[in-house]
């Protein structure tokens, strides 16, 4: 069994989705398409024990060979860990989001679609080993997601969300493919492993840096990084399992996923630690410190995603820098990186859905009416309460011992020598301190300003009570998590986290034991993030306790100045700009688009013909001039000459009808008989058809054309008629490769068994063309009957009457 | 020969694109049909004019006329009658809708959009 | 409009079916000689066309009372159904094949499946020619 194909298995599913909605109406959809992240997650769960030994599994099948593009199913642990987090929170969010949307109300069909397809996306970039398959998974999770955010596409905000997202993440993903192209010329493949065991052929390449720099582009963009964070905020808009699974669980980790992905390629390159892990630290800082001023639940989670997705990118930076220092200090990075993506993935998704439940709940998910809802819903609170705890990195919870190895990890950059570090690395360790006291923050404004304090139920739209038991499984399984993940986290080190590191740095570890980390909740009174940690708790208590004191320091920032206003400045500018451009120059008259073309056609001809040397007259194979042709073309000329002159439709027609009569001539003259037979047939025909035709049409008017319109037409006439004449020379006269005629002619007898060579041509030797040309003569009939006797025309009905 | 058929092909063309660049839409027409018969001799000529029999096999008869652009003629003949008579509904039905064969006064306009 | 001339109504009689065997003779010898179903499906629409000019739309329908309409079908059928043909004989779709045969009355002819797939474009160009010229000269 190939298991390359498990990728495709949503999409697939996905597919008979809108027929299930539609006729299964007495179940909701969703029970249907929790089967397949179910599944999924079962069967790729059986491969924990080959990537825990170090190993990997690859299945894949050629989809473009020539161009070196196939599809690729490569688990190793990054691959494996990201694939499971997709199929595990995939299918809690799936049922959760079947209590959250109702089946009555809502348009499940698209919903699902558009989730199945993101699901297939997002396999297929975790798992693909070739660039340009990531590629397009990478846009397929764009659009999906885009989808997914317009999902309730009547409101104005989720277009703009929508849209937002899209142009960012798309615009990223466009640099990333720049330098996708860059390292696949560079490496001369398009495979990531062989780009790594390739790595030093091309490492000095002047372009490398230019490449780690557009894919960093694509993997900021998409992970949310300062300054691009800003289309995450807006992605709220989607429904809010959609938030919970791609805004802070799997989508916006593809960046990082990237990231990870690509350090044992771009670790050597300082550019690249400098902006993976100084990017990362500020958009922790800024992610954290906003955070606490939004006053929209979801808002306050969207940055904290930000900002905790800033902590796991400076991580990864931290982590290429093992590649440059012996130093067993530097080796913590990484493995802290992939625990607190796990860490993260588990206790922020559970918030969203507390988030969600909350506005399930009350109709509102502003933080300044809710109050007190402890007393109601205590088993949201309990939830919500672990999380952000977690969250803020308080024990017991796991996120308490990723949070320590990162302050370790930060702590240790001080030690580290090379590029400037010994200098700016005491940074470091004092932003993320001081970010991590802002996380304590906002995680305590999030969970206590809306389960404690004073009640305001009145002022909610709904009368609260605690939610419908099938809503709140999701969530307390991941709560329960949370806490799994404190006490056994040397177990998950060593089946999840382990092998991913090993696979994120493949040249230092030969296996996973080696990269796992010994982590312990206490390691005695000399460990220094120990007490880091006891600060932020101090600092940050006192913070939130006075937070009503300092919160009034956001409103003087002025909105003018903001990344969204600039967002917005750039998107009305560059759409009225193109706009303005494109009536310049598309100004709805047909002629004017002609002219664009037949001046392109022509002055491109001519150019190329002499600045190529194409032209060639070969005056020695030209055959004798007769004078039957000579007469023959002067008819044709004078026809023509007529056909434009003429004032009268009559007249025109005949002359038209003149011209086609000599070229039916010419066709005896040149040894056509069927052309000849043929072209004397048609235009018998065609001039009862123009005669019938015109019975319909107006007389011959010029309607008024200007001199100087008339001037430009005939020049462009004329330029286009010099390119046909010497087109027809220079073809004439360049006879590069042997006319297949000659085939024909010797094969006609015995292989087709005909005689006439242009008849068999048509039935035999090219009878596609001639059955697509039948085809299109039997669309250009029922097209005209169509026309005629169905009466198309925006008026409808008006018409008939006339 | 040769020259000949290109330079009456090239003027066929120019008549042809001369008329297609016009405001009326029976000129355009009537262009289109001029655009055909032009095309045909262009291939006719680019694939050589001489040639003492046509592409028909008969006893002591070896030296054929090319037949391949003859084949790519016949094909251009009947989808340029097809293509013709289409286009003359269209310009009929287009008239009947409009009252005019003016194509400035057709231009859409930017509510539409 | 119900047209009354003597002469070319009576001219057209005889000459349609003189036209029209000449179409299908061309048609047959197109294999051989010049012609085929191309040539062959436009001179029969030429004789059609001929009574049409004689006589009216009325008229003609009445004497040749097909659904052009199915005939374009029937011929883009016929020609496909040709030409998918060969796939039953486990050859590459349009392989043609032809034999020679001792007939009566003809003497020894050659069959051929591509005279079946030039029926198939014969059929398609008379209907969608008198289609066309039927809507357009129908159309008031």
């Amino acid at each position: 069994m190939e298991f390359v194909w498990f990728i495709f298995l949503p999409a697939l599913a996905a597919l008979f989705i809108p027929t299930l909605f539609k006729r299964v109406t007495g179940i909701h959809t969703g029970w249907f398409v929790l089967i397949i992240p179910i599944v999924l997650f079962a069967y790729y769960s059986t491969y924990l024990p080959l990537t825990a030994s170090g190993e990997h599994a690859i299945s894949s099948f050629d989809w473009i060979p020539s161009l070196g593009i196939s599809f690729v199913s490569y688990l190793d642990g990054l691959s494996l860990l990201f694939t499971l987090l997709i199929t595990g929170i995939g299918a809690l969010v799936v049922l959760y989001s079947i209590f959250y949307l109702d089946r009555h109300k809502e348009k499940l069909g698209n919903f699902y679609v558009y989730l199945l397809l993101f699901m297939t996306a997002m396999l297929g970039v975790v798992q693909s080993d070739n660039i340009i398959s990531l590629y397009l998974f990478w846009e397929l999770t764009s659009i999906s997601s885009f989808l997914l955010i317009g999902y309730w596409y009547t409101r104005d905000g989720s277009r703009f969300g929508a849209l937002k997202s899209m142009m960012i993440t798309v615009g990223g993903g466009l640099m990333m493919l720049g330098g996708f192209v860059i390292l696949g010329i560079l490496g001369d493949t398009y495979s990531i492993r062989e780009l790594i065991s390739g790595l030093s052929n091309y490492s000095g390449d002047p372009l490398f840096t230019l490449a780690a720099v557009l894919l960093l582009f694509g993997a900021f963009t998409k992970s949310a990084q300062f300054p691009f964070y800003i289309w995450l905020p807006d992605a709220m808009e989607a429904p809010t399992p959609v938030s919970a699974y791609l805004h802070s669980a799997t989508m916006v980790k593809a960046g990082l996923y990237l990231v990870a992905r690509f350090t044992p390629i771009f670790a050597e390159s300082s550019v690249w630690i400098w902006l993976v892990s100084g990017i990362g630290l500020l958009t922790l800082m800024w992610g954290s410190f906003f955070a606490v001023k939004q006053t929209d639940l979801k808002g306050i989670l969207a940055f904290s995603t930000v900002s905790q997705l800033g902590l796991i990118m400076s991580l990864l930076g931290a982590g290429a820098i093992a590649y440059h220092s012996d130093d067993t200090l530097f080796r913590f990075a990484m493995f802290a990186a992939i625990f607190h993506l796990v860490n993260h993935a588990v206790f922020k998704g559970s918030l969203f859905m507390i988030a969600g439940i909350v506005d399930h709940e009350t109709g509102t998910r502003d933080i300044r009416k809710l109050g007190g809802l402890m007393s109601v819903m205590p088993i949201s609170f309990t939830v919500a309460f672990i999380g952000g705890l977690s969250m803020a990195g308080i024990p017991p919870f796991g996120g308490f011992l990723s949070k320590e190895l990162f302050l370790d990890s930060m702590v240790a950059l001080k030690h580290f020598e090379l590029f400037n570090f010994d200098t700016w690395g005491i940074l470091f360790p004092v932003i993320a301190w001081i970010a991590s006291v802002f996380t304590f923050v906002y995680s305590f404004y999030f969970v206590f300003k809306t389960f404690t304090g004073e009640k305001k139920f009145d002022k909610l739209p709904l009368k609260p009570h605690e939610a419908p038991i099938g809503m709140l499984i999701s969530p307390i399984i991941l709560a329960i998590s949370v806490i799994a993940l404190f006490f056994i986290p040397n177990v998950v080190g060593k089946w999840i986290v382990a092998p991913a590191v090993m696979a994120a740095q493949p040249q230092l570890y030969s296996l996973p034991s080696e990269a796992a980390v010994h982590v312990q909740a206490w390691h005695g009174f000399e460990y220094i993030p120990m007490w880091l940690t006891v600060g932020v708790i101090a600092i940050g208590a006192l913070l939130f306790t006075s937070i009503k004191k300092w919160q009034p320091v956001y409103g003087l920032q002025p909105e003018k100045l903001s990344l969204n206003a600039l967002y917005d400045g750039v998107m009305t500018f560059s759409e009225k700009g193109m706009n303005k451009l494109s009536r310049f120059y598309m100004n709805g008259l047909i002629r004017t688009y002609l002219l664009y073309m037949f001046a392109f056609f022509s002055v491109m001809t001519i150019v190329v013909l002499f600045a190529k040397g194409a032209f060639k007259l070969d005056m020695s194979s030209l055959s004798p001039i007769t004078l039957f042709a000579v007469m023959n073309a002067i008819v044709a000329i004078l026809g023509t000459g007529m056909v434009i002159m003429s004032k009268n439709r009559i007249s025109a027609i005949i002359a038209l009808g003149a011209v086609g009569y000599s070229v039916a001539l010419f066709f005896v003259l040149f040894k056509a008989p069927d052309l000849a037979l043929t072209q004397l047939v048609i235009e018998t025909i065609s001039v009862a058809l123009f005669l019938l035709a015109f019975r319909h049409l107006p007389a011959l008017k010029t309607h008024g054309e200007t001199k100087q319109n008339k001037l430009v037409n005939g020049i462009i006439a004329i330029g286009v008629g010099l390119s046909v004449t010497l087109v027809a020379l220079s073809a004439h006269s360049n006879k590069l490769v042997a006319s297949i005629s000659q085939y024909y002619k010797d094969t006609v007898h015995t292989e087709a068994g005909g005689g006439n060579i242009v008849n068999v041509i048509l039935v035999d030797y090219r009878g596609f063309d001639t059955l697509f040309e039948i085809a299109v003569l039997s669309i250009a009939g029922i097209a005209v009957l169509g026309m005629i006797r169905l009466r198309l025309s925006r008026k409808g009905s008006d018409d008939e009457k006339e | 020969m040769e020259l000949l058929m290109a330079i009456v092909a090239g003027i066929l063309f120019t008549a042809a694109i001369y008329l297609i660049l016009s405001r009326s839409l029976i000129k355009v027409i009537l262009g289109t049909g001029l655009l055909s018969h032009g095309a045909h001799l262009f291939i006719l000529t680019m694939g050589g004019l001489g040639g003492s029999a046509p592409p028909v096999l008969l006893d002591g008869v070896t030296e054929f006329v090319d037949p391949l652009p003859q084949a790519l003629i016949l094909t251009a003949i009947v989808i340029s009658f097809g293509v013709t008579a289409f286009i003359l509904v269209l310009a009929y039905r287009t008239y009947a809708v409009h009252k005019t064969d003016d194509l400035n006064s057709m231009k859409g306009n930017d509510e539409h959009d | 409009m119900k047209k009354n001339n003597v002469i070319l109504q009576t001219t057209a009689k005889v000459t349609f079916f003189i036209i029209f065997l000449f179409s299908i003779h061309i048609f047959f010898a197109g294999h051989f000689a010049p012609g085929g179903g191309f040539v062959g499906g436009l001179l029969t629409t030429g004789a059609i066309v001929l009574l049409l000019l004689a006589f009216d739309l009325e008229t003609v329908k009445a004497t040749l009372p097909f659904n052009f309409t199915v005939v374009i079908g029937v011929g883009l059928l016929l020609s496909l159904g040709t030409a998918a043909g060969s796939i039953l004989f486990n050859v590459p779709f349009f392989t043609h094949a032809f034999a020679h045969f001792e007939l009566p009355l003809f003497g020894d002819t050659e069959l051929h499946t591509a005279m079946i797939f030039d029926s198939g474009v014969y059929l398609v160009v008379v209907g969608a020619a008198i289609t066309i010229i039927q809507s357009i000269g129908g159309d008031e």
